[in-house]
């Protein structure tokens, strides 16, 4: 995944050169993309609360980095135990929060019908080539600082490179937890994760395909809304949850930006909402499901200078939504996640037409469904096999007479995750994953950052990832 | 929902030979979670041991602090379930409250295994709670004044803050040093939070701590008594406290003090 934002970018990038009308707008709208491209691992673990608390990853992690619902209720409780020696007062001095993770890879990444020079160098006849890449590579780096400054005040600085150490802040936020001495009540202020059930940034698959959830980045063809819901995103969530983390909700209201910093995008917010319960069923686990709805808004027209686009002054803003259920099931040793969403974007923003400009005859909103299962079986504490199935299907093009299927993507990741040591200072595991793709017209939305689309919209691009890492956490 | 359908089918074959037991293993649910600081063999001897403060309970002593049961005596499936559940306040021990409640009482099983005293005894017949009487000024008196007869106050300071003359010397049944419960900093005591789980701490004792069982000492509502009174000791608005608080406002200088030279009347 290692630069599956910077991917996302180029994505973007390519939609907004198909897209009608690419405008001020859509160069900016790639700008902003370009913000958002060096990001490194989507995974996030912290050895450095394992090391604080003499905990074992394990404790909190199903398989780092993936919660289990001890770790949830960790999370959610501000990065607390609760037993009065959360505070760093209580540490040695000579502790500090930090924790650094990279992974040393081998990796191979082929996608079908890219468009390349019929003759390396004579850009006059193009053809439609598959194209192969392998070698030896290394991962994106974070660098972690994450705890507490005093009791029930938490936070997070996330520092996050590119494989060429090209750093951004992938989160940095501040939380005030359990307000009135409540745990319904926490407030948290920055750049962070949405309250994802399903969570893109502790998940168990790190290839460049399957490193990223299709479902939460998808945007139809011709479409420059550049907001994932995997993103992190900046602004202010009141998040909420009983003892244990069983029900929890969270609210949050965004700058329109997906992410980026600067006030890039201008004067719009957005809106998320979750809700998830969890319950016991006897011989089987914690079961969760839950639900969630983002309203957002992108500003569709900026002012220049000098033709290019002023940051922060976007307006004509126009809707978009996503709105699904989730689940997080177990069944002993098996885990089953299922996810649904079902998305929408404004015309304007569907057809990448400016808020000032007359519409394509026609002209509609665009809307998709997305659904994906991954599984995990947890062979022990320290080896487990994942799969996921995904599926996005264009319910509503923005332009009618595009065929159907124009836009829809079949992703399939199987892997397997051995950590050969478990216990409180580290992490360390041998990572296997095989990833496979397929988008109908589209760029990939995945590869390794050359995915282009192919000549015609209907052809199905296959791309394929091979990925064997050694992740590690210290 | 046809695309859903089949990534559910998709799935399902990787779970159609799930069996209903616990994520990996009650062994494996106990390196997972436990094994960092008790240690594999349950002896406390896991990587962090040497780093926490107090030490972890030893399950090979089969010695433990939280109790319903007599001094000396094992506890009860419900008491270790108990605990494992809430945590212990003011140690690495945090709430497993999250965790299924068949993956805590298989914990709760593999944790017996660990000492040869599981084979060989039962454990002890819990004690009986009397109702607790209602607050009254009175009653708290009669607390302090056990307060300071009991000697509490050597370990826990005359005013509960864990400072009193003894506390500097303390050591559990391991020899490793051990603080006396500071009142004033913390709303739970280490087996509860409840005035029932300072009731039962007074009359089981803490095994493997300096703390012992009064359970031979108390007579009637003496238990009672001495709960009131440390209630009061306690940073938050309880009821014991507005009781206490309004009888020394009208009561100036008619107390004693507590320690080596007080009457703790």
């Amino acid at each position: 995944m290692l630069l599956t934002t910077g991917i996302l970018g180029a994505i973007l990038t390519a939609n907004v050169a198909l897209g009608n009308a690419a405008t001020g707008n859509a160069a900016f709208r790639a700008y902003a993309a370009s913000l958002n491209a060096a990001s490194a691992h989507k995974n996030k673990t912290i050895p450095a609360f394992a090391r604080k608390y003499g905990l074992r990853c394990s404790a909190c992690h199903t398989a780092w980095p993936e919660l289990n619902a001890f770790g949830q209720a960790f999370r959610d409780n501000g990065y607390q135990l609760g037993n009065e020696r959360d505070s760093p007062i209580f540490q040695n001095p000579s502790y500090w929060p930090a924790t650094v993770r990279i992974t040393p890879q081998v990796h191979e990444e082929s996608t079908t019908n890219q468009v390349v020079d019929a003759t390396p160098g004579d850009s006059s006849i193009k053809v439609e080539r598959r194209l192969t890449t392998h070698g030896a590579d290394l991962s994106g780096m974070d660098f972690w600082t994450a705890g507490t400054l005093y009791k029930n005040i938490s936070f997070v600085v996330l520092f996050s490179s590119d494989n060429l150490a090209s750093f951004h802040f992938e989160a940095a936020w501040l939380r005030f937890d359990n307000l009135a001495n409540s745990p319904w009540l926490n407030v948290k202020v920055g750049k962070f994760e949405l309250d994802n059930l399903i969570s893109e940034k502790r998940f168990l698959f790190l290839s460049n395909n399957g490193g990223l959830y299709q479902s939460y980045h998808f945007a139809p063809l011709g479409d420059n809304n550049g907001f994932g819901i995997g993103d992190n995103q900046l602004g202010v969530e009141l998040a909420g949850h009983n003892v244990g983390s069983y029900t929890r909700y969270s609210a949050s209201i965004l700058s329109s930006s997906d992410g980026n910093p600067g006030l890039v995008t201008g004067n719009s917010y957005d809106g998320y909402f979750t809700f998830s319960q969890a319950f016991q069923v006897p011989s089987l686990g914690v079961q969760r499901i839950g639900a969630y709805y983002y309203l957002g808004q992108m500003p569709t027209v900026y002012r220049t200078s000098g033709g290019a686009p002023i940051a922060g002054s976007g307006v004509d803003n126009k809707s978009f939504y996503r709105v699904g259920l989730a689940g997080d099931l177990f069944a002993g040793p098996i885990e089953v996640m299922p996810f649904y969403m079902h998305g929408r974007d404004d015309p304007y923003l569907g057809t990448s037409t400016p808020g000032n400009q007359v519409l394509p005859t026609g002209a509609r909103g665009p809307q998709w469904n997305a659904e994906f299962v991954e599984t995990h079986e947890y062979l022990n504490s320290r080896f487990v096999l994942t799969q996921r199935a995904e599926f996005v299907r264009m319910a509503l093009q923005a332009i009618p007479g595009t065929p159907t299927n124009v836009g829809d993507i079949d992703a399939y990741s199987l892997g397997g995750r051995w950590m050969p040591f478990m216990f409180s200072r580290a992490g360390l595991a041998l990572h296997a994953e095989y990833s496979l793709v397929r988008t109908v017209g589209n760029v990939p939305l995945s590869g390794d950052g050359v995915g282009l689309p192919p000549l015609t919209p209907t052809t199905n691009v296959w791309s394929s990832s091979l990925l064997f890492a050694f992740d590690f956490a210290f | 929902m046809r695309l859903l359908w089949i990534t559910l089918v998709a799935g399902a074959v990787g779970t159609a030979h799930a069996q209903p037991s616990i994520l990996g293993g009650t062994r494996e649910d106990f390196r997972r979670y436990c094994s960092g600081c008790h240690g594999n063999a349950g002896d406390a001897q896991g990587e962090n041991a040497d780093y926490v403060d107090p030490k972890p309970r030893d399950f090979t002593l089969a010695t433990f602090k939280c109790r319903s049961t007599p001094s000396g005596t094992l506890p009860t499936d419900d008491d270790l379930y108990r605990t494992i559940k809430r945590g212990i306040v003011n140690s690495n021990m945090p709430s497993w409250k999250p965790l299924p409640d068949e993956t805590v009482m298989a914990l709760v099983q593999y944790i017996k295994t660990f000492s040869p005293r599981w084979k060989t005894e039962k454990a002890g017949a819990p004690i009986s709670i009397p109702a607790e009487p209602a607050v009254t000024t009175d009653d708290i008196l009669a607390g302090r004044a056990l307060f300071q007869k009991m000697e509490c106050w050597k370990c826990h300071g005359p005013e509960g803050r864990g400072n009193g003359p003894s506390a500097s010397t303390l050591t559990d049944s391991k020899d490793q040093p051990i603080k006396p419960f500071n009142f004033a900093a913390s709303s739970r005591f280490k087996c509860g939070s409840t005035n029932e789980d300072l009731y039962k701490i007074f009359m089981t004792g803490l095994d493997g701590t300096p703390m012992p069982s009064f359970a031979d000492n108390f007579k009637g509502d003496d238990a009672w008594h001495l709960v009131h009174f440390l209630r009061t000791l306690q940073q938050e608005e309880r009821p014991e406290k507005v009781v206490w608080q309004q009888w020394l406002a009208t009561h100036p200088g008619q107390l004693k003090p507590i320690g080596p030279d007080g009457s703790g009347q």
